[in-house]
């Protein structure tokens, strides 16, 4: 399908696909190309409040790497990230899987682990925040049934704070993954199972060497998902913990936003921010040069 | 095509009602908790007593999510017709870019120098010599808050000062409660040192630190004294186990929490839950030791409009919030004090007397707001947060912070 | 064997052509044998285990909205009201004050609406016919632009504020509704472009080029092929933009006006207000109000997952 759209004759009706791509175009390059290239020019200027064009070299960067919150902030993200990628994608395809046998209620089961995504980060925050209060929360509900050195409080904890945002988070999430899962799965053809049946191959095998490699659209598109909200964590941690205690749940997102709004000092966000940028393309790019350069030539 | 048409619908409503009233001004604010609602009403009635129409244009979330806001509007050029920031430094840029009127003619017409105490809340409105800005009221940070029930139930006096809260404290934590209640969020902690700072080293050592920014002396003794306390204070909020601080007040409140250092706005709180100052709590200005508050709180700016009657409106309005009347009413709504030395507020509780009394006694020191960049609070507020929350020592701490103070603008 | 290896071979080799014969009508894997088995014990037992973890959160909301605030101050959060009032409900909808406007959350209601309704279907139709052209009508440096559109899903939107402000104000759309239909489907398009992209990669290649034969065009394939096979993503795309746009703040509050602020400006001050008295049996019914018109849609959206997938039998 690629290569026909080469051939010169196709070019007249490409014009239809390149005047639909138009919004795409624009915003790809004025937004999201042109912004950047605002963000990074601004990241070396000493601009507080308002955007301002006088240049300081790279001491918003210097700043940048010898602040603590800020390594504190990277190191969170890079837990919180792997934990969140692993669990969202892992935990939203058994869910998926198992919605997808053909089970009573699926309708209700659905929506009772899509529900948490229609309620905004800040109440999630919220509510986890109290469940796991170690005075009146969880905590305290195990302890007054009688296990009475039980010991459960995340958010109160330097050393596993983040694990405590990962567990709202997970359950704010996973119910989309698990719904872009199962339109992956619907979209399977049924004779491959039926294949599978016929031939005695257990189902999780099934699932693993021959389904899971057929969703491959849903699984990026799912990845993208999760990685983009992982980078932008923000408001979740405001309502859970305010990036405490102290500084253990610190965030880059937060680091960029308090820099601007707070600190009034725009230079120093923009530098977070190219910073984060970065780590998105070195990451990014590689896998979009896999990503198109393997179509282009199959 | 039906979006369309409920567009225009809403277009030529809009465009009705702007034509029925010729001097409606809109007003930008933060103000969304109950007691401060109530007392932007108060703004509110006597701006449409003298007959203009008051848009209210609040902005839920707080100070950073509101100021982004009213950045962008401004920057948009869709100005407000007057907005609210906080005393000192915040908007200095804004004035700057020329993006707000000078008042300058109206504060001499009525004699804004003379009449705001202390004057210090007017020269944060000022650059170079013009004035753009009105202070309408003053919230402080320096309160001990004493749960009166938490020290009956320890079986030692309620203290009167900070050195005999310290000593206080083991029998509180005897007693199974909290010495002192502590958010987790960064500015409590850092509210807490400055509190610390002003309470126990008194106005001079402040002055010295924050007002001419003297980072030798920041890493000298009498300041090492207030990291020491910084240090106690530590110890005494292990346990609390709270983010916001509503719920530190609440231990305070119920009794699980001995103390807490917040603003005057936690008195709100307090009488919400029906407790009586002096009966079931008390409250400690300067932490009993030096009898000093900040002078924070916020001030009105006015953006400049191409519109002759708007910004005649904005004047009337600049005036009427510095009304004795208007600030009366509006205070005491608010629960903060007055800009004018001149006003009586019969009608505030005990705690709040005593502000009025060191206010007029002209106990002050400026607000941090007024006296550091916003950069700078946030480095602080970092710093504080780190230290309160983990096993930095104070000397440690304070050798950061001597650095932070160097690096201050 | 044979015939299933040479599926796993394809499907691995070239997911995009592999193992689509049109969507199937009903779930799949294999068919329940009796009710009581062990896997059903297994897959129910699982799937209620974890329906209680996602319900807890929701159970302490509702309980919680339904107390007072003396019984909220001292009590447990999980125990059920000892008297139950509607009130918090009555005032967060009604009578919750944002700075002098007391009418709760149904001021900024019909504002809600009027955003998300367009920018819901401005964003969704958009991004499907870039994904659409994304997948089958290739062209020169698509992919670059479609790359750059990726890498901006992972930029934080506050970042992009104030360069946005300025393009708005330049373009004379700032303060206005659509200025804000703009600013979420420039936000919506890269998550939602990549999602359309890859589903529509995966439909067969062989019914484009039959509609080719057929004569068909760039739109008629469109709307007479893609769409009808591609029900359950675009519930997906729907739950994902509904929801976004739905609960924004952000966007809603510094790219609007006074009075065509979302009612999330409200919420938020009821949730956020960050001095005065919490009241959380407010919150929390203000907060289950605000969620239930995403929660409607999620409930019809199931609906449409299952008659989707019959409207698949398109199949050629």
């Amino acid at each position: 399908m690629q290569a026909q759209t080469r051939r010169p004759t196709r070019l007249f009706r490409n014009l239809s696909a390149k005047i639909a791509s138009i919004p795409m175009i624009l915003t790809a390059l004025v937004i999201f190309a042109g912004g950047t290239i605002w963000t990074v020019v601004y990241s070396f200027t000493n601009s507080r409040l308002l955007p301002r064009l006088n240049f300081v070299g790279i001491e918003q960067y210097e700043r940048l790497w010898s602040s603590t919150r800020w390594m504190i902030s990277i190191q969170n993200l890079f837990i919180y990230g792997i934990c969140m990628l692993i669990f969202s994608l892992v935990i939203g395809f058994i869910l998926a899987a198992l919605l997808d046998q053909k089970i009573r209620f699926e309708n209700t089961f659905r929506s009772i682990f899509l529900y948490p995504f229609a309620l905004s980060f800040i109440v999630t925050g919220l509510v986890w925040q109290w469940l796991l209060n170690p005075d009146f929360g969880l905590q305290q509900v195990v302890r007054d049934l009688g296990w009475t050195s039980f010991s459960f409080d995340p958010l109160y904890n330097t050393n596993i704070v983040i694990f405590g945002i990962l567990i709202a988070a997970l359950w704010q999430g996973t119910g989309l993954v698990m719904c872009l899962m199962l339109a992956g799965l619907r979209g399977i053809d049924e004779d491959i199972w039926k294949a599978a049946r016929v031939d005695g191959i257990p189902m999780w095998k099934t699932y693993i060497f021959i389904v899971i490699p057929m969703m491959r659209g849903v699984l990026i598109t799912s990845l993208v998902l999760i990685a983009s909200g992982i980078v932008k964590v923000y408001d979740l941690v405001v309502a859970q913990t305010g990036g405490g205690p102290g500084i253990a749940s610190e965030v880059p997102a937060k680091y960029v936003y308090d820099m601007m709004f707070q600190a009034q000092n725009l230079g120093q966000g923009f530098a977070a921010s190219t910073m984060m940028l970065l780590s998105v393309l070195i990451v990014l790019i590689p896998w979009a040069y896999l990503e198109f350069g393997r179509r282009r030539h199959g | 095509m039906r979006y369309g048409l409920l567009t225009a619908a809403f277009a030529a409503s809009v465009a009705f009602t702007t034509a029925s009233h010729a001097t409606e001004l809109e007003v930008t604010h933060w103000w969304t908790s109950g007691g401060e609602a109530a007392g932007v009403a108060e703004f509110a009635r006597a701006f449409e007593e003298a007959g203009h129409t008051w848009i209210d244009g609040a902005i839920a979330g707080g100070g950073p999510t509101a100021r982004s806001v009213f950045v962008s509007r401004l920057l948009g050029g869709d100005p407000m017709g007057a907005t609210q920031f906080n005393h000192g430094r915040q908007a200095e840029e804004l004035v700057e870019a020329g993006l707000f009127r000078d008042l300058t003619e109206i504060a001499e017409e009525d004699g804004w120098r003379d009449i705001v105490n202390p004057p210090s809340l007017l020269d944060g409105c000022t650059l170079d010599g013009r004035i753009y800005c009105a202070p309408i009221n003053i919230h402080s940070w320096q309160w001990l808050w004493l749960s009166n029930q938490a020290f009956e139930d320890a079986g030692v006096d309620v203290p009167t000062n900070w050195d005999e809260f310290v000593e206080a404290a083991p029998a509180l934590r005897e007693a199974g409660k909290v010495p002192l209640a502590l958010g987790s969020q960064s500015w409590q902690a850092a509210g807490l040192f400055q509190v610390l700072m002003v309470g126990l080293g008194g106005p001079d050592v402040f002055n010295q630190v924050y007002g001419d920014k003297d980072a030798e002396f920041s890493a000298g003794e009498e300041v090492a004294r207030v990291f020491a306390a910084a240090d106690d204070a530590r110890e005494m909020s292990r346990g609390s186990n709270a983010v916001e601080w509503q719920q530190a007040t609440n231990l305070v409140i119920s009794g699980d929490a001995g103390g807490q250092i917040m603003g005057d706005w936690a008195q709100g709180d307090f009488q919400a839950a029906g407790l009586v100052a002096g009966d079931d709590y008390s409250c400690l200005p300067g932490l009993g030791v030096h009898d000093v508050i900040a002078t924070g709180g916020d001030a009105f700016y006015f953006p400049v409009l191409d519109d002759a009657e708007k910004s005649d409106a904005q004047l009337e309005l600049a005036r009427i919030m510095l009304s004795p009347e208007t600030q009366v009413a509006f205070n005491l709504k608010k629960g903060s004090l007055p800009v004018r030395g001149d006003v009586d507020l019969e009608a505030a509780n005990d705690c709040m007397k005593k502000g009025l009394e060191i206010l007029a006694a002209g106990n002050t020191v400026p607000a941090v707001e007024q006296v550091l960049s916003q950069d700078t609070v946030t480095q602080i507020n970092d710093l504080m947060t780190e230290f309160f929350n983990s096993e930095m020592t104070a000397e440690d701490a304070q050798a950061q912070f001597a650095t932070i103070i160097s690096q201050a603008d | 064997m044979a015939d299933i290896r040479t599926a796993a071979t394809a499907a691995e080799t070239d997911p995009t052509t592999a193992g689509w014969n049109g969507a199937r009508s009903e779930p799949y894997g294999p068919r329940p044998r009796r009710i009581v088995s062990r896997r059903n014990i297994v897959v129910y037992g699982t799937l209620f285990v974890v329906a209680v973890y996602y319900l807890l959160p929701l159970y302490v909301m509702v309980v919680t909205s339904l107390k007072g605030m003396p019984e909220i101050r001292f009590g447990n959060i999980f125990a059920p009201p000892v008297e139950i009032t509607f009130e918090p409900w009555v005032k967060a909808w009604a009578e919750a004050c944002t700075g002098l406007n007391c009418d709760g959350l149904s001021r900024g209601f019909w504002n809600s609406v009027r955003i998300t309704v367009p920018s819901v279907i401005a964003s969704i139709a958009i991004a499907s016919i870039n994904g659409y052209a994304l997948a089958n009508w290739r062209f020169k440096g698509a992919d670059t632009f479609f790359t750059i559109l990726i890498i901006g899903a992972f930029i934080p939107y506050q970042v992009m504020l104030y360069p946005i402000v300025i393009l708005l104000r330049e373009m004379g759309l700032y303060g206005s509704i659509w200025g804000l239909v703009m600013v979420h489907s420039i936000f919506g398009m890269p998550i939602l472009t990549l999602l359309f992209r890859n589903y529509f990669s995966s439909i067969p290649v062989e019914l484009f080029k039959a509609a080719r034969v057929d004569g068909a065009g760039f739109w008629g394939i469109y709307f007479k092929i893609m769409l009808p096979m591609s029900l359950p993503i675009f519930v997906v795309a729907l739950i994902i933009q509904v929801t976004g746009i739905w609960n924004d703040f952000l966007f809603g509050v510094v790219y609007g006006r006074p009075d065509t602020y979302p009612m999330t400006v409200q919420l938020n001050n009821i949730v956020n207000s960050v001095q005065g008295v919490r009241e959380y049996n407010v919150n929390m019914a203000a907060t289950l109000l605000t969620g239930l018109v995403p929660l409607i849609i999620y409930f019809i959206s199931g609906k449409l997952f299952v008659r989707g997938i019959a409207a698949g039998a398109v199949k050629g």
